[in-house]
């Protein structure tokens, strides 16, 4: 009998590309619209850009997912005013003109005292706007969510090498033949991780997972070392020793392009004590041992000793950053027998990983033969590779010493010469780019009290003089970013938003104004308490925090929490643009930027938030957002994103630009610059020259390239900070040295913290804890999001929520031997601060003394349109409940953060917990939180696409 | 009952590399994606928003721990990695196109066959009346009964993606082979042995899924790569120099030594 034949040409319909927003790698998406039998388009097929450099045609789960999370039930429909309590979710829906102008109401009056608004944003794409909209308000109080994600690795790989991971930098995949991954990192960024490994492993690299947990990427790990949480740093710092032991160090390339050979003042007692030398100009100096002098360490032909203490004038003595390094590392306390047991990985598994980074880097270089020139106008004939390549990110970032490994990280990059090299890890433009060239803090006016702020709020300080306190003291923001308990908080510490407004510490709010960032659920610590904070009334029976001003795009948690609702579009229906003035999405051979744009039109009476934003700026007359006549500057986001400048022929694309659309990075507003882009699958994208491709923090072509572009205004070499004098003025001023001083209560902690060398000291939490880490809280627990839900908002979604419907918590089974647990059964989980009742899994691949659940799993009953009974809510949970953002009380009266006390970064996996087999009951996770009350009633069957199949 | 061809033209099918994917569900959902709107009938989901939300699905991952027992160089252990060093195993399954496949033969109506130009398996939904005597007989589970259609589902090798004529060539492939993140699927015909997916076999030992059920599966699943110890063959003792000591200072010597002019001298010849 013949087969029977087969239609199997049925066309896709019309092709749209643009960038996907299921998570935070935007990825190019070619999404497909396809009419259905009334005619009505509607999206048939999404799949990822082969053209995009980003992803290169693949896409993940959840942007193949994006289909249901565009016709998602959760939507919001229209603005929305609250009518019952907070917490509710009983609204009435208003028309956009009340709810802006009810908004307007709010605010107009603050602009007064600006810093009663607090404007806060998560996983915004758009901070470019929103921060400028923030300066612009005059309000000090504005951040996104890098503050309790991966500040630390940002600003300790700024302040390092001038660049870090994910959106700064990435292994050089093609070339790389050791990839060493540390800690939960598979949020940042995943598809592009996931191509990288896939090529590591045919090109027959090695891959090395050290994470407490083997799932996800470290499943097809060569090596993994299930270290405790924590203690990354030890273990790198005792990889440093041995690489030191083993003499397996680049010394030209650290000559070259690190502060190595910098002469580091040995004064103690003194203001200078610990601080780089410098010239009169402010040069570092290095010394000279032909000429036996200190000289500038930019003097042309100069061979710098590196190897013991000289003498400066005035008798000054002062000793090379090398040298000082080959000291405190070579100390036993940092050899492999001496970490191993609080790291929890064997001695001769250290010195294993130390030989195979050190084998790699030196007898497996690679070279590209490609002439070149440095920055001091040296030719070289060739790129030389060392193709060890590493990365990580919220991992080791979210611990109170996180700040420290992250640079530890970074340094031990530096030490064998793999930044920005063939093979090793690559900046990608606009990085790198040093701290020196990014902008301050700012926290005050241009004039007064009111009006714009004097510059961005967010940045790098270069010593206690750059803190936003007042002349008393007072913190200026109401995160308390950059104050003594967090001085290099770059991303602001959002996680305290909502506690502090509470508190009233430093001062009240009246208005909190927040975008796309779930705060009463799985974004805050201690949810419960940041719920009853949120609903908390005053004497007078007011809302402590007066006015809640939300906007979503779904019917999340804390949705229900606001006061009013501004609900925001669906990726597919809104424009928007990923800027280098933002967060770069480049390569790191190409400057890459992208647009969004509405490829489906919205059928809801809802709008695209940044296009919101500048109606409200307009409606409050914010310089900038509105003409001389009073007018509104700009129609709608399109419009800002094409004409707005940040300065003369700087503006949010850079490709495209110039009257006729031929100039890339510098050039006047296009008005055809959206076409140009959507012609070009909505990317742009400029290739570096061949002789700029590699040592760009060096390289004069890459330098001169980014000067072309618009990055800066003159060229920004990075010379690598192996030691860090930003640190030691804290340190300087902790031992009582300057004008600007530390409350008493933080000086040992500033002493111990600040040290211009990495280091590492143990957790918080634990620390705080005492006696009772051990004998009550022995176990650590931590949270990953799974790979189907990677930085997304996706676990409501009808296809991915089929993968995972409720999150166990993972036990060790030497754990689960202890306390006699079986897979299946229910445990009470409890940390000093909470307890929680889970359901638990058996597990082998994992740290012994670590449990582990799927972060963000768990959804309040009600919430995100879900049924009350789903077992998201039923079954599901948040370990957030444990935490608390506050530390263990010292009995001093101060509220601890529980962040790093360099970077303020929330420090979530310090959490210490016991567990121990629940009483039978009622098999429902615990805390219950009290329903939210649905939009609508969602379908009880779904067959998408049924009207395009026979 | 239902025959299968003789032979088969081509034999059309998906090598799966173990040693790269890392269960990252990006197959499953475009599959679902692309295939809810594709052959036959739409893949319907059940209670999608409620409390026990199921659907059809055509592709799974399924992820278990696996502590390898036997030391390295005796089987299973140096194939799945280190003895007593437990890891997790990510396994994506779909219908494997059986050269022998029970799930024919054994269909009432003649709706499940296998296609004599290439080898797919495929339901003609026209015919099935969802008895579920595929599924039962299929071996590996990979049949799944849409509950709104009342119909058998089971993967197509997209077949009306790789005959399709509106799409560029270069994506006439099944949807979860142009997805994959790590490129851990290929697609390819088995019956020409010098094509990419004849050649990964025989480079990287594809193996069968359960061989003992005689199904004659077309899908091949590659092992993980033999795993070595970090450092093998690296040499962890100081490195060799004249006068090595402990410490900072040997570090300190070692630099003296490299900086130093006659060592200059030395590389320079």
């Amino acid at each position: 009998m013949a087969d029977p034949e087969l239609q199997l040409s049925e066309p896709l319909g019309e092709k749209h590309s643009t960038v996907c927003y299921m998570c935070a790698c935007r990825c190019g998406i070619n999404v497909y619209l396809k009419p259905g039998a009334n005619g009505e388009k509607s999206v048939r097929y999404i799949e990822g850009n082969r053209d995009h450099p980003v992803n290169q045609g693949v896409l993940c789960a959840k942007g193949s997912a994006g289909i249901m999370q565009h016709y998602s039930p959760a939507r919001l429909n229209a603005p929305m005013r609250r009518v019952g309590p907070r917490g509710s979710g009983e609204f009435e829906e208003i028309s956009w003109e009340e709810a802006l102008q009810q908004a307007v109401d709010w605010m107009e009056p603050l602009k007064q005292d600006p810093k009663k608004l607090a404007f806060f944003t998560g996983r915004d794409q758009s901070q470019s706007l929103t921060s400028w909209w923030a300066q612009q308000f005059g309000t000090p109080n504005y951040a996104a969510h890098g503050g309790f994600c991966s500040v630390n690795m940002a600003a300790a790989g700024i302040y390092t090498i001038g660049g870090a991971f994910w959106e700064f930098g990435s292994p050089d995949w093609d070339r790389t033949k050791l990839f060493v991954m540390f800690g939960v990192a598979e949020d940042h960024d995943s598809n592009p991780i996931k191509m990288g490994i896939g090529k590591l492993k045919k090109n027959g690299g090695r891959f090395v997972s050290v994470n407490p947990v083997r799932t996800g990427y470290s499943a097809v790990a060569d090596n993994w070392l299930g270290i405790r949480p924590g203690t990354d740093g030890l273990l790198i710092l005792s990889v440093i020793h041995e690489l030191f032991r083993m003499q397996k160090i680049d010394v030209d390339y650290l000559i070259r392009y690190s502060n190595a050979p910098f002469l580091v003042i040995d004064a103690p007692g003194t203001a200078d004590h610990g601080m780089l030398a410098r010239d009169k100009n402010g040069v570092e100096l290095v010394w000279d041992a032909a000429k036996k002098k200190a000289v500038p360490h930019t003097t042309k032909g100069v061979v710098p000793h590196l190897t013991s203490e000289v003498t400066l004038p005035k008798k000054v003595k002062a000793k090379p950053v090398l040298m000082m390094m080959a000291e405190e590392y070579s100390k036993p306390e940092y050899a492999p027998e001496a970490v191993a047991a609080e790291t929890g990985i064997a001695a001769e598994t250290i010195r294993g990983l130390a030989a195979e980074i050190a084998k790699v880097a030196f007898e497996e270089e690679i070279t590209i033969e490609q002439e070149w020139v440095d920055m001091k106008g040296e030719k070289h004939d060739r790129f030389i590779g060392r193709p060890v390549s590493m990365h990580a990110m919220r991992g080791i970032s979210a611990h109170s010493n996180g700040f420290q490994t992250c640079r530890a990280l970074h340094v031990l990059q530096v030490l064998i010469g793999s930044i920005d090299c063939p093979g090793g890890f690559r900046c990608k433009p606009s990085y790198p780019k040093p701290y020196t060239a990014h902008p301050k803090p700012h926290a005050t006016n241009v004039k007064g009290t009111t009006g714009p702020l004097a510059g961005p709020h967010l940045g790098y300080p270069h010593g206690p003089e750059d803190l936003a306190l007042d002349k008393d003291g007072h913190p200026l923001r109401i995160d308390k970013a950059y104050t003594w308990d967090a001085p290099l908080s770059a991303h602001g510490m959002m996680h305290m938003v909502i506690a502090n407004a509470h508190a009233g510490d430093p001062y009240k709010i009246d208005t909190l104004f927040m975008y796309m960032a779930n705060m009463a659920w799985n974004s805050s610590m201690n949810t419960r308490g940041v719920i009853d904070m949120l609903t908390d009334k005053d004497e007078n029976g007011e809302y402590k925090i007066p006015h809640i001003i939300y906007s979503d795009a779904y019917n999340s948690e804390m949705v229900s929490y606001a006061d009013l609702i501004l609900p925001d579009t669906t990726y597919l229906e809104r424009h928007d643009c990923i800027s280098l003035l933002d967060r770069p999405c480049s390569e790191p051979e190409a400057v890459v930027d992208s647009i969004r744009w509405p490829v489906v039109e919205p059928n809801r009476d809802v709008r695209g938030f940044q296009s919101v934003v500048l109606d409200l700026g307009a409606r409050l007359g914010l310089p900038g957002m509105v003409n001389e006549d009073g007018s509104p500057r700009f129609a709608d986001y399109a419009d800002y994103i094409v004409n707005h400048e940040r300065k003369p022929g700087i503006g949010p694309l850079a490709g495209y630009r110039g009257k006729d659309g031929s100039q890339s990075g510098r050039g006047e507003p296009n008005p055809n610059q959206l076409e140009r882009y959507k012609e070009n699958g909505s990317f742009s994208i400029t290739h570096l020259p061949e002789e700029a491709l590699f040592f760009k923090h060096a390289n004069k072509a890459y330098q001169d390239f980014a000067v072309d572009m618009g990055f800066y205004d003159s060229p920004q070499p990075s010379i690598f900070n192996l030691y860090s004098d930003v640190m030691q003025k804290f340190r300087l001023a902790a031992e009582g040295h300057g004008d600007i001083q530390p409350p008493d209560r933080l000086r040992d902690r500033l002493k111990l913290t600040f040290n211009p060398l990495p280091t590492w000291y143990a957790p918080f939490e634990e620390e705080r804890l005492g006696d009772r880490t051990d004998k009550e809280f022995p176990y650590h627990a931590l949270t990953q999001r799974p790979a189907a839900m990677y930085h997304s908002w996706g676990s409501q979604n009808a296809w991915l929520r089929q993968i995972h419907t409720k999150n166990p918590l993972y036990v060790p089974s030497a754990i689960c031997d202890e306390k006699g647990l079986e897979d299946g059964d229910w445990a009470w989980v409890t940390s000093w601060h909470g307890k929680i009742k889970v359901q638990i899994a058996r597990m082998e691949a994992v740290n012994d003394r670590t449990m582990w659940t799927w972060n963000a799993i768990g959804k309040r009953r009600g919430a995100w349109n879900l049924d009350e009974n789903a077992p998201e809510a039923t079954k599901g949970f948040l370990l957030n409940h444990l935490i608390n953002e506050l530390l263990p009380p010292k009995g001093d009266g101060y509220r601890w953060s529980n962040s790093d006390p360099i970077t303020g970064q929330a420090a979530w996996y310090d959490l210490r917990v016991n567990i121990e087999k629940a009483p039978p009951e009622a098999e429902v996770s615990e805390p219950v939180v009290q329903p939210q009350k649905k939009r609508t009633k969602p379908t009880d069957e779904l067959r998408y696409g049924l009207e395009w199949t026979k | 009952m239902t025959s299968l061809p003789q032979s088969t033209n081509k034999k059309l099918g998906l090598v799966i590399d173990l040693d790269t994917c890392v269960g990252c569900h990006a197959c499953v959902i475009n599959c679902k994606e692309w295939n809810t709107s594709g052959y036959g009938t739409a893949l319907s989901d059940q209670d999608p928003y409620g409390a026990n939300p199921t659907g059809a699905w055509l592709n799974r991952i399924h992820t278990f721990e696996v502590v390898p027992d036997k030391p390295k160089g005796q089987g299973v252990g140096e194939v799945i990695g280190t003895a007593g060093e437990a890891r997790v195993v990510h396994f994506p399954k779909s219908c494997l196109h059986c050269e022998d496949a029970p799930c024919v033969t054994v269909c009432p109506t003649g709706a499940s066959y296998k296609r004599s130009e290439d080898g797919i398996v495929l339901v003609d939904e026209d015919k099935c009346i969802g008895c579920g005597l595929c599924a039962w007989s299929c071996a590996y589970g990979a049949r799944e009964m849409d509950l709104a259609a009342g119909v058998m589902k089971k993967c197509t090798l997209c077949v009306d993606r790789i005959y399709n004529e509106e799409l560029q060539e270069v994506d006439r492939q099944p949807a979860c082979v142009r997805t994959c993140p790590a490129g851990a699927r290929h697609f390819g015909d088995f019956a020409d042995p010098n094509s990419n997916v004849s050649l990964l076999v025989a480079e990287r030992g594809g193996f069968d899924l359960m061989p003992e059920q005689d199904n004659k599966p077309v899908n091949k699943y590659l092992p993980p790569r033999p795993r070595s110890d970090l450092g093998e063959g690296a040499d962890l003792g100081a490195a060799h120099t004249e006068e090595s000591t402990e410490g900072a200072s040997g570090l300190l010597g070692w630099i003296d030594r490299a900086l130093s002019p006659s060592s200059k001298q030395k590389e320079a010849n």
